[in-house]
Parts: C-alpha cells; structure tokens; sequence
C-alpha cells in the first residue's frame, strides 16, 4: 500500500479514466454529428435490399450495386441472408426490395400483397454433388425422382442445409416430390449453415448434397466431390427481384427499391449479368431471363 | 499447413499494398471497438466502483446481473438489439439498423457487464482494509475514492483488456445488427465470416492474421501501461 505516493494530484488511473470520459463525452458525440448529419439523407437515399448469400457469395452484387449506386444516386445496403429470413424481411417491412431465389415461397407474399413489381431477372441450376464413387448410383438413376430415392434407399450419407434458404426449400421439395421423408434418418445431416459450409461439410463426411452451381464452382478445388446429377428443368433455381409495397409500409424507400427493379431488369445489366463469371469459370454464373416467361425456362 | 504459409504472406499484402477495401475494414473495426470500449468504460467503470464500495439493498442483484451478463452470448443480444432498432421495433425512427451504430449499441451491452463485474470485485476486495486506515488518517470521501482507484488500477486495465477482448472478437452481434454491408458495416470478424463463404480461405486466413495481429498489439500496449503504472 502506497499511501506516501498516494498524495500525488492525479494517480494513472483517475488520468485514463479521466481521457476516457473525455473521449466518450466530447469526442464522440462531436463524431456523431457527423453520423447524424448523414441520416437526413438516408431516409431518402439508402435502399436496404434483402437477398441470399448465392447473390453476395459469387461477387454478382458486388459487380452490379457499385453500377447502380453510380447511375442512380442511391446507396444500396445489401444485407445477405438466406431467402428465407429475406423474404421474413420483406414480410415485416424491414427491407425495401428483395432479390430472392425461391419462387414457391415467393408467391404467398406476391398474393398478399406485401411485395409489388415482382420481375423475373435470371436462373442458374441446381446439382447433386456426392462422391466420386457415387455408392448410391445416382448416376444411374433414370429421372431426378429416382435420384433422390436412390439415395434414400441406400442410406448413403447426405448433407442437408438445414437453414430455410432457397437451396434448403428446393432440396425440401425435390424430396417430397420423391416421396421420400429423410429428416430424422441417420444418414440426414441438417447442417445449419451456408453453402460454402455445407459443401465443405459434404466433402469430409464423402456425402451428397444439393448446391446451386456457383457456389460449387467456386469451391470446386477445394472439393473431392463430383456432379451426379443435373440438367433437369426441376433443378432450375429462378432468381426474382420485388419491391416491398410502400402502402402496406409507408417507411419503404419506394422510389429507390423501384428504381433497383429496373437497373435489374435493364438490357445493360442483363448483359452484364450474362458475362458475369465467364472470364473466372469459363462459362456464366447465371443466366439473365429479364421478360422472359418462367414457364419457358430450361426447355 | 500450406494453407496457413499462404494466409500469412497474403496478410502482409494485404496490410502493405494499400487495399482500399482492406483499409475501410480495418479502421472501421478499430473506430467500432474504441467507441463501444469508450461508452462501455465510461458507464462500467464507475458504476462497477461504486457498486464495489457501496452498501444497499439490492445491491447484490445488481452484481449477480453483471456476473451472469459476462457470458451473455453476442448473438443473444445482437437479436434484441435488432428488434429494437428494425423499422418495425420502438426505436426504428432512428434509423441505426444496418449502421457502425446499432454494432456500438451491441457491443456496449455485451462489454459493460465485463467491466462493472471486474471492477466492483477489485473494489471490493480492496475497500475493507483501505476503508478504516485512511478514515483513520482523516481523509474525505472524494479522497478515499481516489486512493481506492489507485489501489485498484491494475485491476481496472485489466477489465477493460477483457472488456476490448469481447468486442474486438465479437462476430454474432456484428453480423446481425450490421448486416456486413461493405464499406459501412462490415468488420474485421464478419469479413473473415464472409471470405469463409466464399470459400477464399486464403484471405480468411489473412483477414485472421491482421485481426489477431491488431488484438495483440493493442493489448500488449494496454498491458505495458497496466505494467508501467501498476
């Protein structure tokens, strides 16, 4: 115990907490300023769109938004999340326009109202990854149905996302569509993450699994895992984009999300998306169907 | 391992050649950190002190709050803080969702439990033997105060190295109250999130380097202060 020193005026401490407070009540605040000089203008200019990781993962908004924000003025928050909680997000008005990949679970909000100017913007497929040695002979299989009762009936292993994303809605009806129930079997993961995640997951375990093309192109050197099935007009993964319905949420930027509905569906940036990963890959990522009918697509 | 060999070196690119998007992460990680360290600090501190040297009822609620809320888990409470600050939740007017600000708000809570809990217990473990001495030598309250703090601050440096430790590694909270928006939002941890998603494991694995780099320099400084005045 240092009573003697102790006379000093100001001890360290009193010092670092004095500068601390200091910081907290003076500087930052004026930092703030700053910050709130800004949201005046958000209210107008900041556009919040809701989409899937797919979107954010392969690099396409990144190619696209800094366009559109150049173009148009606005600034766009692009918040990736799986389609599920993105359409949740446009179900509660939390977002202004959404860019999703699940057309099934799309509708409900078309129908209700909740979304507006719900525009067809591209596709790319879904594949059936599995080991090289494909124990369950997906290969083989005659139609995409067989394929997954096929793997049903073998028991081999199966990696599922398990996270109410696009990917995890479509491997959910490709499943029923096949008349099988894997959930609860012991060859059924659910594992709970993205696709990169789950492919990764897939490959140590040597199972199957269903992934949008992209992401496995991506991954695909870092993978011992092959394509075991694609190509059928069911593994289709149609991307739409919509905006959330000023009337129902009046604090919708309307004219922004509007605006980002257009730039996607614009000749220019269809042919952009058309490029898009070519030069990486070797061939497209996705596929621009702006105007297109939906009902025409792989044919 | 080769993996690892190739992050390190990509770090140093990454840290040298200027990348603007690297830079923006990197000092908007740092701006989050200092300022949720600097509100958390200056709600924590004192209020960690005086809960260290007071007596009242209730008074051991509020310490059993903090201890528990030391574990409080970030996705826990970057889900709370969401609902409060979405369009739809009491605070949403004020348009802080998806902003550097809603990840302070998060990290504040997550942090000043660390900070209240540490420093009221080095208070306490303090105050009884100093308590009687200096009342006897004729001190006043404000002295007492400061001659405690003295006493207490190793201690205090090292509640706020925890406290630093909690928010500068924190993902969950980040991820959900600030959406990982590039160029806004997006930190050191959410971009390594990211990278990994992307499969980039190279840049993952630098990203982690350059975080675990800054970590540990800030807080052998924090430590080289504790040291030097302690």
């Amino acid at each position: 115990m240092d009573i003697n020193t102790g006379k000093r005026p100001y001890s360290p401490s009193v010092l670092v907490l004095f500068a601390l407070w200091l910081f907290s009540v003076i500087i930052l605040p004026l930092a703030g300023c700053g910050q709130t000089a800004t949201p005046a203008a958000p209210l107008s200019t900041d556009v919040i769109l809701a989409t899937t990781t797919s979107t954010q993962d392969t690099g396409l908004l990144d190619d696209l938004i800094p366009i559109f924000e150049a173009q148009s003025g606005y600034k766009v928050k692009p918040v990736a999340v799986g389609t599920g909680q993105a359409l949740a997000m446009g179900e509660r008005g939390e977002a202004d326009v959404l860019l999703t990949h699940a057309p099934d679970a799309e509708k409900p909000l078309v129908d209700s109202g909740a979304v507006i100017n719900y525009r067809l913007v591209m596709h790319n497929d879904f594949i059936i990854v599995g080991p090289a040695d494909d124990p369950a002979g997906v290969k083989k299989a005659a139609g995409l149905e067989d394929a997954f009762r096929a793997i049903a009936a073998s028991g081999a292993p199966f990696v599922s996302r398990g996270d109410d994303s696009g990917t995890h809605k479509k491997e959910l009806s490709l499943w029923k569509a096949a008349g099988a129930v894997p959930k609860g079997q012991p060859w059924y993961t659910e594992s709970g993450t993205g696709m990169g995640q789950t492919l990764t997951i897939a490959n140590e375990k040597q199972a199957y699994t269903l992934t949008d093309r992209g992401t496995y192109l991506a991954y695909m050197d870092k993978l011992d895992l092959r394509t075991v099935r694609e190509g059928d007009a069911a593994l289709l993964n149609i991307y739409h984009v919509m905006q959330v319905n000023p009337e129902k949420f009046p604090k919708v930027n309307a004219k922004g999300a509007e605006a980002f509905v257009e730039f996607m569906v614009a000749p220019e940036t269809q042919k952009r998306i058309g490029a898009f990963g070519v030069e990486r890959y070797g061939s497209p990522l996705f596929i621009p169907d702006a105007g297109s009918d939906e009902s025409e697509l792989g044919g | 391992m080769q993996l690892l060999w190739e992050g390190l070196k990509e770090s140093i690119v990454l840290l040298f050649s200027g990348d603007r998007e690297m830079l923006e992460i990197f000092w908007l990680s740092l701006k989050v950190a200092a300022s949720a360290m600097a509100f958390g600090a200056a709600l924590g501190l004192p209020l960690g002190v005086f809960l260290g040297v007071s007596n009242f009822r209730g008074r051991q609620a509020l310490l059993s709050l903090a201890n528990a809320s030391m574990g409080l888990p970030p996705t826990v409470v970057g889900l709370w803080v969401a609902l409060f600050l979405w369009r739809s939740g009491p605070l949403g007017d004020l348009r802080l969702i998806y902003t550097p600000w809603a990840i302070i708000v998060a990290e504040v809570i997550l942090t000043t439990p660390i900070l209240v809990a540490l420093t009221a217990a080095a208070t306490q473990a303090k105050r009884e033997n100093l308590h009687e001495f200096l009342m006897s030598l004729g001190v006043n309250r404000f002295q007492y105060v400061r001659l405690l703090l003295r006493e207490i601050r190793v201690s205090l440096l090292a509640a706020i190295i925890a406290g630093f430790g909690r928010v500068f590694s924190e993902v969950g909270a980040a991820m959900m109250v600030g959406g990982n928006i590039k160029g806004e939002t997006r930190t050191l941890t959410t971009a390594i999130v990211l990278e990994v998603s992307k499969g980039a494991f190279d840049r993952a694995l630098a990203l982690s380097f350059i975080l675990l780099a800054v970590s540990l320099s800030i807080t052998a400084l924090l430590t080289h202060v504790q040291q030097r005045f302690g």
